[in-house]
């Protein structure tokens, strides 16, 4: 399994390579000038010059060679230094976000934590709901809670997420005025009330997105579970006297899990590309919002870095979910 | 009903009526027998005569809706099985009765150790602790013949042959010491030298520990050569029922007579074509009033169309559901084909 991980990963870097290059291409293809939002009275000789400080006189394959390195090199030297004090990427030029005229990573760094508690805390507890949803439906297939569990998964998924994201606004926010409706970057959490503010604001983002994510969730959950009881190892484990709840949370469950596992695994990145549609109803300044934005400024190192980012997350994550097959089914190996 | 032995096991008038929505099933349609201690009783038919699910609805394996088991009763050790409720009947399934199935290849949970798998019900109905269950499964592994049985009960079940598996799922259904055990198609999925192997094996385990088998197939050459007696089915009834030995010599059942044709003969005049019986077993879409087998007999007379015929004494143990076997109806005998038993 770790040399199955490892080749993996080596395996991964001219994937990886390719995907950057690639992104790097299409948007410098793409039409559209990180100037556009100058000014038009700016003569064209000092357009010229900005240009020039921003490297965009240079060919193609050296603005490439240049992000790599900064990507690959810089950037992790920067957080070697931030972590241990030492000061190996000193003097040396980061991935600059044209928008912000800032580091593109700094600015990541900053967004990542709205996305994480409202993307990421709605995927959990949109798995944590739809895992016994779906265990539930497929042993009462057909009952009045499999149906009502359907019909909510088919609204769920099929409904968007700006549609069920509006609707609870105007209902929660407005008519009830329960939660707030725009989502509040500046709060810290520092007490109860705080604490509690946060939760408020959170409430009908992460209800929307974990709506989305449980209705699909639970839906391959069902159907696995469903594949799994009519197999000829449950009625066996069934002729060995074992009770109903053992059948099925253990021998059956166990079976189910190995697909949905690999699912939710492959689910996983798009949580750090963050919901963009959910982000910008609620107002969430998350890296979905941060995508948006740097695309509309024509910011190309952020899009190039935001894009690539996830990528790599897609790539890593579709390492975990072979691994984590591996481990739950013991007829896979890769050795 | 033969003398002998107490029976351990008597069903009386078992019924299994499945209802689905196209319309209901009746697969099992008033089933009696006996199974007497520590006796091998073989039950044949084609596939779809109701052989595995008369012995599933014994023991309450069929998934109920569909299925609904009627009639009765089941009498095991003084219970009727099939008004226990279902923690009694968890503890009969794989504590007093022990069931092997057909396909190795996808009985056995393929994400458990072969181990886990027949510690299980040692320690559900035993209350074998950790320890004492694993000797014990080490125990069930090499009684059933698996050489090195202790390390591999830390395998999966992919790693074992198809013949392997097949024991492994005996020494599960051995595991807690059954008075019967059920055999549905044991050896089917096998192929001959495995089959052998296994007939074998069950057939030595059956005198170590004792203990009454119901051997499920359609190979009629395996029970000629294991059972005690025979059932055959049809239509989900009982069509005849002898010791073995008269069942080969004298069939009094046409349905029993064309089964027995159908096996090939090794000696003599090889046949251009092998023997069939022509059309298929019916799906009962109610509880049959006449006789199921009709369509298919050549000995059909207007009674057969009316009536379903109750099981005749014959001889000695042998009974059959055929009116030829009732003297004050049945036209003439037949010629009875005289078959190499």
């Amino acid at each position: 399994m770790l040399t199955f991980t490892i080749r993996r990963l080596v395996l991964a870097i001219p994937t990886l390579l390719f995907i950057a290059l690639v992104i790097f291409l299409l948007l410098d293809m793409a039409p559209g000038d990180p100037m556009a939002d100058q000014p038009l009275t700016i003569p064209p000789e000092v357009r010229e010059e900005m240009r020039r400080a921003l490297g965009l006189d240079q060919p193609v394959y050296v603005r490439f060679g240049l992000w790599l390195y900064q990507f690959f090199v810089v950037e992790p030297l920067v957080v070697i230094d931030h972590l241990f004090g030492t000061a190996y990427s000193a003097g040396q030029a980061r991935v600059i976000s044209w928008q912000f005229k800032s580091p593109v990573m700094d600015i990541i760094v900053q967004r990542l934590p709205q996305t994480l508690w409202v993307v990421g805390s709605a995927y959990m507890l949109g798995v944590l709901i739809a895992i016994p949803i779906g265990i539930v439906s497929a042993v009462r297939q057909y009952s009045v809670f499999d149906q009502i569990g359907t019909f909510i998964s088919m609204v769920g998924f099929s409904v968007p997420t700006f549609f069920t994201g509006v609707l609870l606004i105007v209902i929660f926010s407005v008519n009830l005025g329960w939660f707030p409706s725009i989502y509040d970057t500046q709060l810290r959490v520092t007490d109860w009330s705080s604490f509690g503010q946060q939760v408020r604001q959170m409430a009908l983002p992460v209800f929307v997105l974990a709506l989305f994510n449980a209705a699909q969730i639970s839906r391959y959950m069902r159907a696995s579970m469903l594949d799994n009881m009519t197999q000829d190892y449950v009625r066996t484990a069934r002729a060995k006297g074992m009770d109903e709840r053992t059948v099925v949370l253990r021998h059956v469950l166990r079976n189910s899990m190995i697909p949905v596992v690999t699912v939710i695994a492959l689910g996983v990145p798009s949580v750090f590309g963050g919901a963009i549609i959910t982000e910008q109803v609620f107002k969430v300044n998350g890296l979905g919002a941060l995508l948006i934005t740097a695309i509309n400024a024509n910011d190309l190192p952020m899009v190039q870095t935001l894009t690539f980012i996830f990528a790599v997350l897609i790539v890593l994550f579709n390492l975990v979910a072979d691994v984590l097959y591996g481990i739950l089914d013991p007829r896979i190996r890769y050795d | 009903m033969p003398d002998g032995a107490p029976p351990i096991l008597e069903v009386r008038d078992l019924r299994t009526v499945f209802r689905l929505r196209s319309g209901d099933v009746h697969a099992v349609n008033g089933v009696s027998f006996d199974l007497r201690e520590g006796e091998l009783l073989g039950v044949v038919g084609e596939s779809g005569s109701g052989k595995s699910v008369t012995m599933m609805s014994l023991l309450g394996l069929l998934p109920s809706p569909p299925a609904e088991v009627l009639g009765g009763p089941v009498t095991f050790e003084g219970k009727d099985l099939l008004r226990a409720g279902p923690e009694a009947m968890r503890a009969v399934r794989g504590g007093r009765i022990g069931f092997v199935f057909q396909d190795p290849m996808t009985s056995l949970n393929p994400v458990f150790t072969v181990g886990f798998q027949i510690m299980e019900p040692l320690r559900k109905h035993l209350g074998l602790g950790k320890r004492q269950a694993r000797a014990r499964a080490a125990e069930l592994l090499a009684l059933v013949g698996i050489p090195d049985a202790g390390r591999r009960l830390d395998d999966y079940p992919h790693q074992f042959s198809g013949g392997m598996r097949q024991r492994v799922m005996i020494a599960i259904a051995l595991a807690c010491d059954p008075k019967v055990l059920i055999a549905d198609e044991p050896t089917t999925a096998l192929d001959v030298t495995i089959q052998a192997q296994i007939i074998e094996l069950m057939q030595e385990l059956r005198q170590k520990m004792g203990m009454a088998v119901i051997w499920i197939t359609h190979d009629l050459g395996v029970i000629a050569g294991i059972a005690d007696r025979v059932i055959v089915m049809y239509g989900g009834q009982i069509v005849e029922h002898a010791p073995v030995d008269a069942l080969f010599a004298n069939p009094r059942h046409p349905y029993t007579q064309a089964l027995l044709t159908t096996v090939p003969k090794v000696q003599g005049e090889r046949v251009r074509r092998l023997a069939v019986i022509d059309g298929q077993p019916p799906i009962l879409g109610q509880f049959p009033d006449e006789c199921t087998f009709r369509d298919r007999c050549p000995y059909a007379f207007d009674v057969c169309h009316r009536l379903n015929p109750q099981r005749y004494p014959v001889g000695e143990g042998h009974d059959a559901a055929c009116f030829l076997n009732d003297p004050g109806l049945a036209p003439q005998r037949p010629v009875l084909e005289v078959v190499d038993g």
